[in-house]
């Protein structure tokens, strides 16, 4: 299987983009939420067509938890740059110092549960009624099940009973007041859709998802990029080595696979061959990635 | 490449979990790690079969209950084709689910247990699937390993589901059957020793080569306007252009339109996608269209070619699925949003409702419960265009927004 001449199915980009001008329409207030990760670096690029030659009619908000990859927080900075976009930061530590969440402890500790605190204070703060994510219905089982617009009461909550049904292409956004939505464009995309779609487009994405040296520690049988964020025991002594990261997140809860691949057809590349391959250490790789994109998830959508 | 959906339904011991994994197993969409896990989670719960159900059920209620409570979604991909199937559960609130999962869907692919032949469910999903114009049937003849994989039997089964056909069927409506044992990975990606006297396609063989999408481009040209982009920058000083998705037929530059409900003519100037300028652009294609006049058009209108113009209707009959706890009465109001476009509606009658499972109507109702199929008419507070349901699917479908709850009501399909 030559993973090349794999397309990108372009109905996607079509449905996608029939979201987002309905989430413009139908909301007074809609925001992109950032992480500067590939899913949402999609999203923008997808906002971007749906709008040209106007310009992408949402601010970009980023839950900023202080732990982010230096490289990500560039790339954010150059691509709103690039594009002329509304950058809102907001930053788990001011929530921390708030005394509204409390910084966990033990080697660990992450950061990610307690943004959620904080991106709901934002979009309390900045009246956002609908919220633009990059979440997949692939990446997560209880995500298999959610809506497009998934209707969210006052504290964020979403109740998977009470779901509308959504028929052929009807978006229904009416909301009642304190409830918000949370808008998921790309929800039947696959990860390799989303990489696929990255090549064709040729965006640009941050250095950390191509192979790279960096300094990592192994445990649990991962490899977790060495950080000041990171609170490491004696035995753990961090080595380099060439790695890449298949998914971005805080340095404290993102493991890093070893990679040579420095080519996005590289990259495609592992990840079809990390599908048919037998168990192995790239398939205990996924997986344990794989929990960890799901504890991103239950964080931030 | 392009994208496929099909929607299926039934019971987990139908053997569809296992269909379904083996669409997944054997076109490598599930490493094998993840497919023996769920063997193995299966075995535990005291299971026979493998319950791919424990891959979608993500929800902790049906992870407690073993039900499925809502369609799940399910990728996989071939070098050709991208397939989503819309998974809905076959017994709890069967018909609303049924109904959301076909919405989309292309092709119904309704499973039929050797064994057993047709039984009430095959009828429901065969009435829905017919409701909702699915032109591509695949009736897969499952278990055949547990019938000695008997051509006989095989051929009562269909022969049964033909006098169903025969009753029902609509012009270009297409029924594929095929004999099969998922259990086995036989004719599902792979062709059968055990079934030589089948010699036509497996069931993976037969959705790569489903020809679809040609008749929504034939169809008459309807483009609902979702958001009218004005730059007012200054390069694009006065560019004024529409944005939608075209949900049937085809439009070209040069093109004559009329925008509805104003009736201004214009001409179609240029059909843009991002930074790219079409010569035409077609169902499903989300674009940018902008005229030669400034006419009136804002969002909610619906810009058709002249000549092709829907009637205006301010009463429509139609079929609908209730889907809501509360009931529908005669006399309640509800927001009714045809494609994006929302106006009041009140219910004026309620006709009958019809039994899924025989096919039956009764005309002695004056409400809809959950599940509920029935035809009923509403009155408009301003015109609406829809087509005939039949004739214009993307455009003769509604549903209905509870006015108080917001919630997604009722879906609608014109007379």
């Amino acid at each position: 299987m030559n993973s090349i001449q794999w397309q990108f199915p372009r109905a996607l980009e079509d449905e996608a983009i029939y979201i987002l001008r309905e989430t413009a329409a139908q909301f007074e207030r809609p925001a992109i939420l950032f992480s500067g990760g590939k899913d949402s670096i999609t999203i923008v690029r997808l906002a971007q067509k749906a709008f040209y030659p106007g310009k992408i009619p949402f601010p970009l908000l980023h839950i900023d938890t202080g732990h982010n990859f230096p490289e990500t927080i560039q790339f954010r900075d150059w691509l709103v740059e690039k594009l002329g976009l509304e950058l809102i930061v907001r930053n788990v530590q001011d929530s921390i110092n708030q005394g509204k969440v409390k910084e966990e402890s033990g080697k660990y500790a992450s950061r990610n549960a307690l943004q959620t605190v904080t991106l709901l204070d934002a979009i309390e703060e900045l009246k956002f009624d609908a919220c633009i994510g990059g979440a997949r219905r692939d990446e997560e089982k209880a995500r298999a099940k959610e809506r497009i617009f998934s209707v969210r009461d006052e504290f964020g909550q979403w109740n998977a009973k009470i779901q509308r049904p959504e028929l052929f292409d009807m978006l229904n956004g009416k909301i009642n007041i304190g409830e918000n939505v949370r808008v998921f464009p790309i929800s039947n995309w696959t990860e390799l859709d989303v990489w696929n779609y990255i090549r064709e487009e040729k965006l640009e994405i941050p250095t950390i998802y191509f192979s790279h040296e960096r300094e990592i520690i192994e445990r649990d049988g991962m490899y977790w990029p060495f950080s000041p964020y990171l609170n490491t025991t004696e035995e753990e002594k961090p080595f380099r080595s060439k790695v890449r990261f298949r998914t971005v997140g805080d340095m404290t809860c993102t493991a890093a696979v070893l990679s040579e691949a420095d080519q996005l057809e590289d990259i495609i590349a592992e990840i079809m061959e990390a599908k048919i391959s037998e168990r192995g250490a790239r398939i205990d790789d996924k997986r344990s990635e794989a929990a960890m994109e799901k504890r991103k998830q239950a964080g931030y959508f | 490449m392009d994208v496929l959906r099909i929607t299926t339904s039934g019971s987990v011991d139908d053997g569809k979990s296992t269909l379904i994994g083996r669409l997944l197993y054997d076109t490598k969409s599930i490493p094998q790690d993840k497919m023996e896990a769920l063997h193995a989670a299966s075995k535990r719960k005291g299971l026979d079969f493998t319950d791919l159900s424990l891959l979608t059920d993500g929800l902790i209620a049906e992870r407690e209950q073993g039900i499925t409570i809502d369609v799940a979604h399910i990728y996989f991909s071939t070098p050709n084709r991208k397939y989503i199937i819309a998974d809905t559960p076959g017994h709890f609130e069967y018909t609303r689910n049924m109904v959301t999962g076909s919405s989309t869907a292309q092709v119904s692919l309704i499973l039929i247990d050797a064994r057993k032949g047709i039984v009430d469910q095959t009828y429901r999903h065969y009435f829905i699937a017919n409701l909702l114009r699915i032109k591509h049937l695949v009736v897969c003849v499952n278990k055949m390993d547990l019938v000695d994989y008997s051509e006989e039997r095989f051929s009562e089964i269909v022969d049964d589901f033909k006098q169903l056909t025969t009753q029902a069927a609509f012009k270009g409506q297409e029924v594929k059957f095929i004999p099969a044992s998922s259990l086995y990975g036989e004719n599902v990606v792979s062709k059968s020793d055990k079934i030589n006297w089948y010699d036509g396609p497996t069931l993976l063989d037969y959705l790569e080569q489903i020809d679809f999408g040609h008749d929504e481009k034939e169809l008459p040209a309807r483009f609902p306007v979702q958001y009218v982009i004005r730059p007012k920058s200054e390069q694009f000083h006065d560019f004024r252009g529409f944005a939608g998705k075209i949900a049937s037929g085809s439009f070209k530059v040069g093109d004559e339109v009329v925008s509805l409900p104003s009736l201004h003519k214009s001409k179609i100037k240029s059909i843009e996608k991002f930074e790219t300028q079409l010569n035409e652009a077609h169902a499903r294609d989300s674009v940018v269209i902008t005229l030669e006049n400034e006419i009136d058009v804002s969002r909610g209108n619906l810009l058709v070619k002249a000549g092709q113009e829907p009637e205006a209707k301010k009463e429509i009959t139609a079929q609908v699925c209730w889907m809501d706890q509360t009931k529908l009465v005669a006399g309640k109001t509800y927001l009714l949003q045809h494609g994006i476009n929302r106006v009041k509606a009140k219910v004026a009658n309620i006709h009958s409702v019809v039994e899924v499972t025989t096919h039956r109507t009764r005309e002695d109702v004056n409400e809809l419960g959950l599940n509920d199929m029935g035809k009923i008419t509403l009155k408009t507070a301003s015109p609406i265009f829809a087509d005939a349901y039949i004739q214009n699917p993307a455009n003769g479908s509604f549903i209905l927004v509870d006015e108080f709850s917001n919630s997604t009501v009722a879906v609608g399909f014109v007379e």
